[in-house]
């Protein structure tokens, strides 16, 4: 009997790029099944139940608003300054909420992990796309303050680059799911980035011009901070769903064609270096 | 027929101690050697996998250098002790971890089962449960749809499928979860003593549903497991490990006497240095001793002979003697009770114990056949129940019961592990 007719082989070595994605579409359901649970089982024994998602984005726009605008004196260009953190929040919360999920797959499911074989990275994709009703409830909230300032007759309006909208969501969707998952592979062995992604993540909010516009770092911030600022493709990410939706702000396509390679880059560099994790990372976690 | 799986000098290598300090150097060191070409530094050295020996070394081998086939259709066992490497060769097959070293090759799609309702969700119902544990387990959502009425009959949970899990008694958590993972189509299915859990009547069931599918379905099975009547009633073939290494190899019945006669105790008479016991130490078995019918000290009896086991106590703090309990259970070498002797059925009054260190169990006629029994013995002073646990210790003793001739008419009788007594046919 040759060799050649066996199926497959469980060996140590190790390929760079080892992603089969045959097997990824043969276990498809998994993933829809993982979105689903993450979906009905989020809401079971809370009193305000999806209320949650409302309270947090609205509080933390009114804190913005109060410290930056109000005591800091940012200008928003033009835009209701509530309107333009409650944007940048709503924006920003996806990437965060994607980044913090997935950096803690293997961790949080060493349980199942170490007793059953799937496609590992299912989990953090799965995580992705749940988080994606989360953002959906928040941009109505987005949408309904957006009327409600539009009716009291505050002249701002979405542009044409509104079509882009998908591909930002995407964007921020790669940028989380492939940051998550390279910290996640490193956590299995090394537990500190655990502590490290809780405050850098908030920190960096402060990097990506969330509770400002770029226009304002630009004339503030000494020259070095803000080109920090403003090559963040997280920047990019926030300022460019800010234009489109409030028409403040900057865009510009180079901006956009750079930000859309780095999250592309980072997310295969993240399925890498997560597909080389999982083989082992059962005894090491 | 034909090889469905093979593995090539599979290994594994873990590290001793604490994943921590010099992790990163060791890591570095790697990747030091990696880049230019060589071979891991650490895979040089390691010890093997010896539980109670004295760590030497920083790394251990988990496994080495297995090498073995199964046939397509085959039951094949892996039996061993604890830290044998059973566990860490199913990881390596399931692809949970992968192997250090060595090569498996396979011609069909593993499906494993390590642990029955991996992945349940409690907020869930049983019928969600059931697709999202079948989809873990590698089942399409079409695939699952189709036998899901089958699922649920063989659970017998009708009654709360669309009950979420929480509710349900740990009992038929398991009966869901197994159901789900009987009617898996893989073919290679690989299983973890799952079948120590569920009531006699489960596990009748799913014994005869694994008979099914490797007899009827033909599909290969590769079973793990420390129950020996489960492995002599579903394996074909059977691989001891032992250390990590292949001990032994080949049929079933050979192979579960290789495996017992390793586990033997060497006359452990003196008991304190016995650790692996339960209770409160208030009273510890000191010694166990076999008595023969001259007053000799010995290890094995004619079958139907008189015996005397006596037990020495070291007492070390003050017990309720009114309530004193003792049992003595004799059990075959699947493990499984032949005689127990339980002093509160039999009714013995035990005052008598707070004056003396021995008890002695007067056995007239030793009705069993020739096989070897282990003896586990147990002490509370709280009736049987559990709560006034003493001291218990499983395989305290083994006594070896020769063929003996109970009738009288220069007969050796057959062994075997059931009993034998008087009586005449007329």
């Amino acid at each position: 009997m040759s060799d050649d007719k066996w199926l497959y082989e469980i060996s140590s070595k190790k390929k760079l790029f080892d992603l089969n994605f045959k097997e990824l579409w043969r276990y498809r359901d998994l993933l829809f099944l993982f979105v689903k649970r993450d979906i009905t089982t989020v809401y079971k024994q809370t009193i305000l139940g999806p209320l949650w998602y409302f309270i947090q984005p609205l509080f933390t726009a009114v804190v913005f608003t109060l410290i930056f605008n109000n005591l800091g004196s940012i200008q928003t260009g033009g835009v209701p300054p509530f309107l333009f953190n409650l944007a940048g929040i709503t924006a920003w919360n996806y990437f965060k909420e994607c980044l913090t999920k997935t950096s803690s797959t293997f961790t949080t499911n060493q349980g199942i992990f170490g007793k059953v074989y799937f496609p590992r990275v299912i989990m953090p994709m799965s995580v992705t796309i749940s988080n994606l009703l989360k953002f959906g409830i928040q941009l109505l909230i987005l949408i309904s303050f957006y009327i409600y300032y539009h009716m009291s007759g505050v002249a701002i309006a979405p542009n044409s680059y509104l079509f882009l909208f998908p591909v930002y969501v995407l964007m921020m969707a790669l940028l989380g799911l492939g940051l998550g998952m390279i910290i996640s592979a490193f956590t299995t062995k090394y537990r500190d980035l655990n502590v490290v992604i809780g405050f850098a993540v908030s920190l960096l909010m402060y990097l990506s011009a969330v509770p400002y516009p770029v226009s304002e770092a630009r004339s503030k911030f000494p020259d070095y901070v803000a080109n920090l600022v403003e090559y963040n493709p997280l920047t990019q990410i926030i300022e460019g769903f800010r234009f489109m939706v409030l028409g403040t702000g900057t865009f510009t396509w180079f901006g956009f064609a750079y930000t859309l390679l780095i999250c592309c880059f980072l997310f295969f560099v993240g399925l890498i270096i997560f597909n080389r994790t999982e083989k082992n990372f059962i005894d090491t976690v | 027929m034909g090889v469905i799986l093979k593995a090539e000098n599979i290994s594994k290598q873990y590290r001793l101690g604490l994943v921590g300090t010099g992790t990163l150097s060791h890591d570095l060191n790697r990747f030091w050697y990696r880049i230019r070409g060589k071979q891991d530094p650490y895979l040089k050295i390691g010890a093997a996998n010896d539980r109670s020996a004295a760590a030497t070394e920083n790394y251990v081998w988990a496994l080495r250098d297995i090498n073995f086939e199964v046939q397509r259709g085959e039951v094949l066992g892996i039996i061993g002790k604890n830290g044998a490497g059973k566990s860490t060769l199913l990881k390596i097959l399931s692809k949970v971890t992968s192997p250090t070293t060595g090569v498996i090759k396979t011609k069909g799609r593993i499906a494993s089962l390590l642990e029955v309702g991996t992945g349940f969700h409690p907020e869930l119902t049983g019928r969600e449960n059931i697709y999202l544990n079948g989809a873990i387990l590698g089942m399409s959502k079409a695939e699952i749809s189709a036998k899901e009425e089958e699922i649920v009959a063989f659970s017998g949970c009708q009654m709360y499928i669309d009950t979420p899990v929480k509710r349900y008694s740990s009992g038929m958590r398991v009966r869901l979860a197994f159901a789900v993972a009987a009617h898996l189509e893989p073919d290679i299915l690989v299983i973890d003593e799952v079948l120590a859990v569920g009531d006699a009547e489960f596990q009748k069931k799913a014994i005869g549903k694994m008979q099914d599918i490797s007899k009827t379905d033909g599909r290969t099975v590769l079973f793990v497991s420390h129950n020996m009547a489960a492995v002599k009633n579903l394996c074909t073939r059977v691989i001891v490990l032992e250390h990590g290494m292949v001990s032994f190899e080949g049929q079933t019945e050979e192979a579960v006497d290789v495996y017992l006669q390793g586990q033997q105790f060497k006359e452990p008479i003196d008991l304190l240095s016995r650790t692996d016991r339960l209770g409160n130490g208030n009273i510890l078995f000191s010694q166990v001793r076999f008595i023969n019918e001259n007053g000799h000290v010995v290890t094995d009896v004619v079958s139907g002979r008189p015996i005397t086991i006596e037990l020495e106590l070291k007492k070390i703090r003050p017990v309720n003697y009114a309530k004193f309990f003792v049992g003595v259970a004799f059990l075959d070498k699947t493990q499984q009770k032949t005689v127990s002797f339980l002093s509160d059925e039999m009714g013995t009054d035990f005052t008598f114990a707070e004056t003396t260190d021995v008890i002695r169990l007067v056995i007239p006629n030793l009705y069993l056949r020739a096989e070897t029994y282990s003896i586990t013995l147990q002490l509370s002073d709280d009736g049987a129940k559990r709560s006034g646990f003493v001291d218990l210790i499983e395989h305290a003793a083994t006594l070896n019961v020769l063929g003996g001739d109970i009738w009288e008419v220069g007969n050796v009788n057959r062994s075997g592990n059931f009993a034998i007594f008087p009586g005449t046919f007329q």
